[in-house]
């Protein structure tokens, strides 16, 4: 179960395990949320000296994607740096292996609230991106239709009968979809929280990822943990 | 020889009394570079202790002369009462000064600006106040320094940071004196070794223990339930002791137990006996007024946790009820000297058990205490994340020499075997973070100009200050009741927080609230009427049990008859041994059985925690390589209880040497107890800070889990300094992995296989216990896939 499949605006997507989207019929690949440079950028702002691997990480996850699913489009939905200094900051190394990731290839950055400008790399820059039926944008609107949208890294805890499983997903009904975040240093925000809760009725579905891609309703995934005794933390 | 001032003397012979002998060691042995005075409770420890600053304060003196630290803040302000006094009395012009988290801005600049004779202050504000680059200034005068509850702060990182601080105090100040005052402790050896700037030596004077306390189980008509750890049974026996005493504190093990038997009592206190509760979590407010009400007299009982545990002077307490087994005997007599704080009159002190399991518990303790039988265990050498964050605040007050900071460190005696190579990794990791990849100069905190090392940028002090401390609480929330200006009711922690809905009840403070919601990271509750809160309140601290008390306790259960325990007890231990077996020396048993849809097992090695726990990891790896979906185990000093999706149907297999060892590093590193110590770790060392993991301001999904952190770092970086640490300290919780060999070589194959179709009555208190460890393996995809096909059906979606 690497990935699963959801129909949206009637075009077939395949949610993947590792938080990326594919529009098969588009050869596109959708990666949401990436946040490179993050490390950089705290200890830029003074802040702790947490680990600068999370670049490697995160391509070297974006690398396997693209290998396995060889699209000749990619989107980057925004958030793709933690800000607009830490482009400035990618190593050598880092920049060349994103251009050798972009060669022969159709990539779009799409704007987001941590990069709202074009960047100094490769690749077409925009704030939204339509494929019609389908809209790609970084923050999500409430009533648009065919929209895919990151930003909220949205999470959901599966509460199976052993303990609550909480993980990373893909939130969306018939209309809309909102992407997990991709990127290694990123957290998530719960489906049960606003403003994500209120923004899906309850037709909507979610699909995590992690170790697999699996489907479940949202209420499903919204109700209470079955049995809050039996998990200690998690 | 008797060399107190005469204004001391006549102050003593005015209130007709007259100094102990110990008191009097300690001030003719004043001028010594350190001394520990061991004396109980109510032995006049404190006065000691300042007796030689008040004699050398008859005299004019320039700034501070005596720095007070103890582990409480609320015993610091108590000091300063009781120290007030005598002063007074006395007419010495002496300016007596408190200094914690709680001292308003302002105050706090003066005092820096302007030190007291005598400053009263914790460990986290010393190393806030060695921050500074005033520091010099503030301790210019220094002479002396006294460790309060020293035995408290020796048992955990607070020490270490303490005894961290005292050696950047004495460097500032040559001629410091160190006195350190503890009550009664198994090896004093180890704290004064601690106390003392090393080589000095630190000489122990042992005050007379007084008459022994009298010290019984609790007779209840009703027998204690199996399991269950709130002690509702006794609560009539309890109030009937209260109404007999003038007051009587009330010590329990948690936060959460003592909420839970603060409700149930008020239930039954027809009499509407005035009794309060005080514990951690509790507003500031709240438990200022419950103090005061203490002080005044006004409160015939006090149900309480560690809170009250250390030296407070609350009045006249002349009984102590301990709820639920001690755990550990050496707190259990600190706790009972809290009755009766008069020096030759003997403290009373009754236990509660709380299950059968605990009256064997207690009878082992009470065994112990008749004996002297002091527990402790030795602490391991100086953690190294607490260097790291020594070594930044060294930074934040000035620039400094590598080779003298190494020097003045290894005067702690905690630290007197740190290897150079340790301290340059450490000092290397708090300059550039340990990375071997970057070099660029953003990366650096602290650069070396000139063979000074010194922050890079002076604003980062700012932030380090901020994360000043070894204390981890867990993220807390604030809970007030709704509606404007709603009263602040205390704490929970964050995760308890996470798993309520609205309408859900729970206890704080003794009353039922509602969640209604989480507003700014705020609980909101409204008040609620209802009997019985619906979900358990807040975790708690988990304590372990010595080694010393589970020894005595595997000896009880080899007796054929327990004349010495209640009947209801013994007659327990009758049906353990019908319906399975008690466990015994050199062999293992092993009970399996189904529980609430999932199969466990229990293995009783009474080895002591460490060397369960480290057993509970081996066993969940066997199992989780042999397919049997290991969901989570929790260890006690007695046994480890293992829970899984499928049935372990050859025990004995699981414990071959070999394959228990193979792949055990990587099992390990992958474990939620390596997560748990890196946050915790990496924390106190400052690769992050602590709003990390739920930072407030930017919204939940910019952050993200210090778990990430330690995938990332083994991944690019296993040899990273962080990741070295968290190894160390997790083995302080675990055992090699020879002592677990010694021990199934000790079995020889010995194990008792014990198959039941339900728990059995040894293993009932182990689902109590708290400390459980998840196991993230295949049970995770296991559980979702039985989860998934039953949600899409219900929904019609598969």
């Amino acid at each position: 179960m690497t990935s699963c499949d959801l129909i949206l605006c009637g075009e077939t997507l395949t949610a993947r395990a590792s938080g990326a989207l594919y529009w098969a019929a588009q050869r596109t690949l959708v990666v949401s949320d990436l946040h490179l440079g993050r490390s950089e950028r705290i200890a830029r702002e003074g802040g702790h000296i947490i680990p600068p691997y999370e670049n490697t990480d995160t391509l070297e996850r974006l690398e396997s994607e693209i290998n396995a699913l060889n699209p000749t489009t990619i989107i980057c939905l925004g958030d793709s740096f933690d800000d607009l200094g830490a482009t400035a900051s990618l190593t050598e190394l880092e920049t060349g292996w994103i251009t050798r990731l972009q060669a022969g290839r159709k990539w779009v950055w799409v704007e987001g609230n941590h990069d709202p400008a074009p960047l100094d790399l490769g690749g077409t820059n925009t704030e939204t991106l339509a494929l019609t039926p389908l809209t790609f944008r970084h923050i999500s609107t409430s009533t648009a239709r065919g929209e895919i949208s990151g930003h909220f890294h949205p999470k959901a805890t599966i509460p199976t009968r052993g303990r609550g499983i909480s993980r990373p997903c893909f939130l969306f009904d018939e209309h809309r979809l909102i992407m997990p975040a991709f990127g290694t240093y990123t957290g998530g925000m719960k489906v049960t929280r606003e403003p994500l809760s209120g923004m899906f009725g309850r037709d909507a579905q979610v699909i995590i990822t992690g170790k697999s891609a699996r489907r479940f309703p949202l209420h499903s995934a919204a109700s209470k943990r079955s049995k809050p005794s039996a998990s200690s933390s998690g | 020889m008797n060399r107190l001032p005469p204004q001391i003397a006549d102050w003593f012979t005015a209130k007709g009394w007259s100094p102990h002998p110990h008191q009097l060691d300690l001030l003719a042995q004043k001028d010594l570079p350190a001394q520990l005075l061991i004396a109980p409770t109510g032995g006049g420890k404190t006065l000691a202790g300042f007796l030689p600053t008040l004699t050398e304060l008859t005299q004019p003196h320039e700034g501070l002369h005596t720095l007070y630290i103890s582990p409480l803040k609320a015993l610091a302000a108590d000091i300063k009462r009781n120290l007030q006094s005598p002063i007074d009395e006395i007419g010495l012009q002496i300016r007596v000064e408190d200094r914690t988290g709680d001292t308003s801005a302002t105050k706090k600049k003066r005092q820096r600006a302007d030190p007291p004779h005598i400053l009263l202050t914790t460990p986290e504000s010393l190393a806030l106040l060695l921050s500074y680059e005033d520091a010099p200034h503030i301790f210019k005068g220094l002479q002396r320094v006294v460790v309060d509850e020293i035995h408290a702060l020796a048992e955990s990182k607070r020490g270490d940071q303490l005894f961290l601080g005292l050696s950047r105090l004495q460097a500032l100040c040559p001629d410091l004196r160190r006195v350190g005052l503890s009550a009664t402790v198994d090896d004093p050896q180890a704290i004064a070794k601690l106390l003392a700037k090393n080589p000095d030596p630190c000489p122990i004077l042992m005050a007379d223990p007084g008459p022994n306390p009298i010290i019984r189980m609790l007779c209840t008509k009703t027998a204690p339930p199996w399991s269950g750890g709130g002690a509702k049974y006794a609560i009539k026996t309890v109030l009937e002791q209260v109404k007999r005493h003038k007051t009587t504190l009330i010590f329990h093990n948690t936060r959460a137990q003592a909420e839970i038997f603060f409700h149930n009592l008020w239930l039954m206190n027809h009499d509407s006996l005035p009794i309060g509760i005080h514990h951690g979590s509790l507003s500031r407010d709240q438990r200022e007024r419950v103090e005061a009400a203490m002080v005044n007299g006004d409160l015939r009982a006090i149900v309480c946790t560690g809170s009250l545990d250390l030296g407070i002077d609350w009045g006249d307490v002349d009984l102590v009820i301990q709820i639920g087994a001690p755990k550990n005997v050496k707190r259990l007599v600190q706790r009972i000297g809290r009755a009766n704080h008069r020096y030759n009159a003997p403290s009373k002190a009754l236990l509660v058990p709380a299950n059968r399991f605990e009256v064997v518990e207690c009878v082992a303790a009470l065994d112990a205490v008749k004996e002297n039988d002091l527990d402790g265990d030795p602490r391991g050498p100086g953690p190294l994340d607490v260097l790291c964050q020594h070594i930044l605040i060294r930074a934040c007050s000035g620039p400094f020499l590598a080779d003298e900071l190494y020097q003045e460190i290894k005067t702690c005696g905690a630290y007197l075997d740190l290897t150079r190579e340790d301290f340059d990794r450490c000092l290397d990791f708090t300059a550039t973070g340990g990375y071997a990849l970057r070099a660029y100069d953003q990366w650096k905190r602290l650069v070396n100009r000139d063979g000074h090392w010194q922050l890079r940028d002076s604003r980062s002090a700012q932030r380090i200050r901020m994360n000043i401390g070894t204390i981890q609480d867990s993220d807390l929330l604030k809970v007030r009741l709704r509606g404007r200006g709603g009263r602040p009711l205390g704490e929970v922690e964050e995760a308890f927080a996470a798993g309520l809905s609205q309408g859900d009840t729970f206890l704080i403070g003794g009353q039922i609230v509602a969640y209604e919601g989480l507003r700014e990271m705020t609980v909101e509750v409204s008040r609620n009427a209802s009997k019985k809160p619906k979900i358990a309140v807040f975790g708690g601290t988990k304590f372990a049990t010595s080694i010393k008390l589970s020894h005595r306790i595997l000896r009880m259960f080899q007796q054929d008859s327990w004349p010495d325990l209640p009947a209801h007890t013994a007659a327990w231990l009758h049906l353990q041994r019908e319906v399975s077996q008690l466990p015994q020396p050199d062999r293992l048993l092993v009970e399996t059985f189904p529980y609430d849809g999932n199969h466990h097992l229990c293995a009783y090695g009474f080895a002591g925690k460490n060397a369960q726990q480290t057993l509970g990891l081996l066993l969940t790896k066997r199992m989780e390589e042999s397919g049997l979906h290991p969901l989570g185990f929790v260890s006690t000093d007695y046994a480890t209880l293992i829970w899984g999706l499928d049935p372990v149907n050859d025990p004995a297999a699981l414990f071959d040497a070999d394959s228990l060892k193979d792949g055990l590093d990587g099992w390990l590193a992958g474990n939620a107890v390596m997560k748990r110590t890196f946050r915790t770790s990496a924390t106190i060392a400052g690769l992050i800070e602590r709003n990390l993991p739920s930072n407030r301001k930017t919204g939940r999904q910019a952050t993200f889990s210090s778990d990430i952190l330690y995938d990332t770092l083994q991944k690019y970086d296993p040899n990273h300094l962080m990741l070295d640490i968290t190894h160390r300290e997790a083995m302080k919780g675990l055992v090699d992995f020879n002592r677990i060999e010694e021990m199934l070589t000790r079995i020889n194959g010995r194990i008792d296989r014990m198959t039941l179709d339900r728990v059995s009555p040894l293993a009932a208190p182990m689902f109590l216990e708290i400390g459980k460890v998840p196991i993230r393996g295949s049970a995770d995809e296991a559980l979702l896939d039985r989860y998934e096909d039953a949600a899409l059906d219900e929904a019609g979606l598969s």
